[in-house]
């Protein structure tokens, strides 16, 4: 059960993020993203991290794409339109990425070492309680370190945005 | 698989109880927004308009459906059905009443117990705002286009004091499941006060729930925040091109988003199905007695009829009333109906007053909606969590 629901929302994920890329209208790319998104939240609580595949759905694929998609709506994107492609493109470009993909697949294979694999239910500190604890204890000066950047962040985008009044 | 069929028929039941409530959700709405402008409202089918939403239902079925012609296809179609299913999946994780038995089979009054509940409604209430905005930008309207942005620039201010007046009950009794959150309400104060979040201390809790409801009634785009459809304006924002059934998707989804953030009121900080007043003041027989006076008015004013007709549908009203508390007073499906008629009347409540609210307020203007949000709700929602945390930890 758990290695189908793997697959389908495996599958989706990557189906979304291809049709990402196919896509000329900013509008069906930043959807497809959704879809990424929305697939990643199902694969997170699958492998027992309850609380991230929440905070994905509710941060990621509810908040931020929300702000992805209302900004591409006030500026009113069209569609793009597709350069002219030279004809070795059309032919070599699918072999060359299939070339590159293996070429990376099999580096990550060679170089990283083998550890213990993933297994499905093999987590159970997903749950919002152990989060919060590590957060709060292991990681509490990498996450306020975080949040200082994230406020930077904030403050830096409201200085470029403001408009000079005379 | 006895799990799986298990679920199958609480799906059914839940399905079947919620399609109902939407219907005559809008049946009561016009009602009571009639009374409200002195009007009587629909009275033409059925007895008191009662069957109003069946012919509704039947309107929009059969009316042509409408395809203008600059719009964008694919996006025009997926959005009211984005709407009406991120609408209707949020009760799957709300509770209606505790675990109990019926005969053999063991089991809790909810669809699914998961311990992220409140996140996984606060997720998917952020995932409705693709519906509206998706239909205001795809209707190539610039109506639509304005309620479409309006509703993604709201709903996204909004969801953020929500969240933070819901963390403050979330604190208080440390877990995000709603059964267990409401597991936590039970008993009472000095023997008679509920121990209901909305009357818990130390820092007055009563303030979370004002927050959660003004954040509410702005993230399910009601007056006074209808801003998204305001008619005298927007036509009908972003629904403006919409027909048929693909209206009633929205109109279905609204009421939807209604019916679950008054569920999540209700189970955040009105204690869910946990009785007013404790048992041994008689709160299990509070149903019963209250429909009984009902069905005993009822057959009293049919046997002294002010107008012929009320000879005939009166008595029949009191019967079923005076059956529906013998009902609750019965011994196997009574304490199964007590805890449901006090989670419906919970909720109820919160409903009527989104009905209330929109007979007797006006609209927000845009700016005022956004300077309201941003310059007082979510101030005083931080303060109010930083509060909440600072007591329940010096408390505890």
């Amino acid at each position: 059960m758990d290695a189908i629901l793997f697959l389908l929302f495996a599958a989706i994920a990557v189906i979304c993020a291809v049709n990402l890329v196919v896509q000329t209208h900013p509008i069906s790319s930043a959807l497809s993203l959704v879809g990424v998104m929305g697939a990643l939240a199902a694969l997170y609580l699958l492998l027992g991290g309850e609380f991230i595949a929440a905070a994905q759905l509710i941060v990621y694929a509810g908040a931020i794409m929300v702000l992805f998609i209302f900004v591409i709506m006030l500026l009113n994107a069209g569609a793009e339109h597709k350069a002219l492609k030279k004809s070795w493109v059309k032919f070599a470009g699918i072999p060359l990425l299939v070339a590159l993909l293996g070429l990376v697949s099999f580096l990550v294979q060679t170089l990283i070492p083998q550890t213990v694999g993933v297994n499905f239910g093999g987590f159970t500190h997903g749950t919002a309680l152990d989060v919060g604890r590590a957060l709060f204890t292991a990681y509490l000066l990498p996450f306020e370190v975080t949040s200082v950047l994230i406020l930077i962040a904030i403050l830096g985008a409201i200085v470029l945005a403001r408009k000079e009044i005379d | 698989m006895n799990f799986f069929i298990l679920s199958l028929i609480k799906a059914a039941a839940v399905a079947a109880v919620l399609m109902t409530t939407l219907a005559y959700l809008q049946w009561i709405e016009r009602k009571v927004i009639a009374h409200i402008q002195l009007r009587v409202g629909p009275r033409r089918v059925g007895p008191h308009g009662l069957l109003q939403p069946l012919a509704d239902v039947i309107k929009l079925l059969t009316k042509e459906d409408m395809l203008p012609s600059h719009v964008n296809k694919v996006f025009y179609f997926l959005a009211p059905f984005v709407a009406v299913t991120f609408a209707l999946i949020a009760i799957a994780v709300i509770p209606f009443g505790p675990e109990i038995n019926i005969g053999p089979v063991h089991t809790a009054m909810q669809l699914t117990d998961i311990n992220i509940g409140v996140l996984f409604i606060l997720g998917l209430s952020g995932m409705g705002v693709y519906g509206v905005a998706l239909a205001g930008w795809a209707s190539n309207n610039k109506y639509s286009l304005i309620g479409g942005l309006r509703s993604s620039a709201q709903m996204i201010s909004y969801e953020l004091p929500m969240a933070m007046a819901i963390a403050a009950p979330l604190l208080m009794l440390n877990t995000l499941s709603f059964r267990e959150l409401v597991n936590g309400q039970a008993g009472y104060y000095l023997g008679f006060i509920p121990r209901w979040v909305v009357f818990q201390g130390p820092f007055p809790q009563i303030l979370s729930f004002l927050l959660f409801l003004i954040a509410a009634f702005a993230e399910t785009n009601r007056i006074p925040f209808d801003l998204p459809e305001a008619e005298n304006e927007l036509v009908a924002g972003f629904h403006t091109e919409y027909s048929s059934m693909k209206f009633a998707a929205f109109f279905m989804a609204e009421y939807a988003n209604m019916i679950t953030v008054s569920c999540v009121g209700t189970l955040l900080f009105l204690g869910g199905w946990q009785p007013l007043f404790p048992a041994e003041y008689g709160s299990n027989f509070l149903p019963s007695l209250i429909f009984v006076i009902g069905g005993l008015t009822c057959l009293y004013h049919g046997f002294h009829p002010a107008r012929p007709f009320d000879r005939i549908t009166l008595p029949i009203a009191g019967v079923v009333f005076l059956g529906i508390a013998a009902a609750f007073a019965a011994p196997v499906i009574g304490p199964i109906l007590v805890p449901l008629f006090w989670f419906a009347s919970k909720v109820g409540i919160i409903l009527f007053l989104y009905i209330w609210v929109r007979g007797t307020l006006p609209r927000f203007r845009y700016d005022q909606l956004m300077r309201f949000a941003w310059t007082f709700l979510f101030p005083v929602a931080v303060a109010n969590l930083l509060i909440t945390g600072l007591l329940v930890a010096l408390t505890a």
